[in-house]
């Protein structure tokens, strides 16, 4: 009897042991393919303009968001699904970040690692935010999270939180059939 | 009896969803309406109105919150406003909007201690049922509303100044100007601002 309890105790022990093993492998494989960030692109209201109003084939999304801005968090992944589900149909995601400028080392970019975010982030630094908020759209109040979705024919500002299928719904009204 | 649990069970899932999501409010208040008064909660215990203000000449209300960095980054401006104008009649009346079944940091009891603790000189009322943010039309936290006493009329919406993220940077301070003008009787320049801030939670 206490034999097979021994037995039953050291298998016991092989098998946790191997599930840890694997768990780390699963974990390894997919930080392989992350390339760790160690800076973010900033920019003014005047360099960000281009991303804005770009004029070719592609449809643009354009989230406004921040790691403090609890909604912002929880669409985002919505956002990198689209990006991922959309990338043959010529649909494009740029995360536009309005961070605080002394917390982009703290939380924005260990933030971009921790979620491996696949879409581009931009920094936003420009303190003239009555300026520029008029001008992305004359209708924004400045409340986060916003999305501008638009390509050369159509353009259209939401201020408002998505979840998939409102992203996705919307997006459709923006590519030909 | 099936059919109601259906519909019951759909409501549900309704109001659910519409509740997760921040969504932007029918247009409120715009520069030059009149505004009705309201009664609301301060963090004292006292209910708080408008009119129990017999020498003010307007109102500085500013839609502000705990949990937003925004407002947070304001708390401060926001105190030096009250220490600025309240003796010239315009008094800081902080509102906050959010709702604290959803978000429980909002509560009146964490009001009380984040008042507490910055010192807040000017009463933090609490938007309960979420009855008041609406008629203003505030999207955001903060959300700044100047409103002269004698007509009711709302005189300026929208931003503290034009840094919201960066105090050390602002170059031009909207509420102070707005209030400065209405003290010398000379026209607001700028009556309508904006800037980042975070949604109102509902």
């Amino acid at each position: 009897m206490k034999k097979a309890l021994l037995i039953f105790s050291i298998l016991l022990i092989i098998s946790s042991c191997k599930k840890e093993v694997s768990k780390t492998n699963a974990v390894d494989n997919s930080e392989s393919s992350w390339q760790e960030v160690s800076s973010v692109k900033t920019v003014n209201y005047n360099e960000l303009k281009p991303y804005l109003e770009k004029n070719n084939d592609t449809t643009y999304i354009v989230n406004f968001w921040a790691t403090w801005c609890a909604p912002c968090i929880k669409e985002l992944p919505y956002f990198e699904k689209i990006k991922q589900e959309y990338a043959s149909k010529n649909v494009e995601v740029l995360l536009v970040s309005l961070d605080f400028p002394k917390q982009v080392e703290k939380k924005l970019i260990p933030f971009i690692n921790k979620k491996q975010l696949q879409s581009e982030v931009i920094f936003l630094n420009d303190i003239d935010e009555n300026v520029w908020i008029k001008a992305i759209d004359s209708t924004w109040s400045g409340a986060l999270p916003a999305t501008l979705i638009y390509n050369k024919n159509v353009r259209k500002f939401y201020e408002q939180s998505f979840d998939y299928n409102m992203l996705e719904t919307e997006l459709k009204t923006f590519l030909k059939p | 009896m099936m059919k109601t649990i259906k519909t019951i069970l759909l409501l549900t899932v309704v109001a659910l969803t519409t509740a997760a999501f921040t969504l932007k409010p029918a247009a409120g208040y715009a520069v030059g309406d009149t505004i009705s008064d309201f009664k609301l909660k301060n963090v004292d215990g006292d209910f708080l109105s408008l009119s129990d203000y017999d020498d003010a000449k307007g109102f500085i209300i500013i839609f502000t919150c705990n949990t937003c960095p925004y407002s947070v980054a304001n708390e401060d401006r926001i105190i030096a406003l009250n220490d600025k104008y309240e003796d010239s009649g315009y008094p800081v009346i902080a509102i906050n909007p959010n709702n604290p079944i959803s978000v429980p940091q909002e509560s009146m009891e964490k009001m009380k201690i984040r008042s507490d603790e910055k010192g807040f000189n000017f009463p933090y009322l609490l938007d309960e049922g979420q009855k008041v943010y609406p008629r203003f039309g505030a999207a955001k936290t903060p959300h700044v509303y100047i409103v002269t006493k004698n007509d009711m009329k709302v005189q300026y919406i929208g931003a503290i100044d034009n840094s919201s993220r960066d105090e050390e940077a602002v170059t031009e301070k909207y509420v102070e100007n707005a209030v400065d003008a209405l003290l010398s009787s000379k026209k607001i320049e700028k009556t309508t601002t904006v800037a980042i801030g975070c949604s109102i939670k509902v």
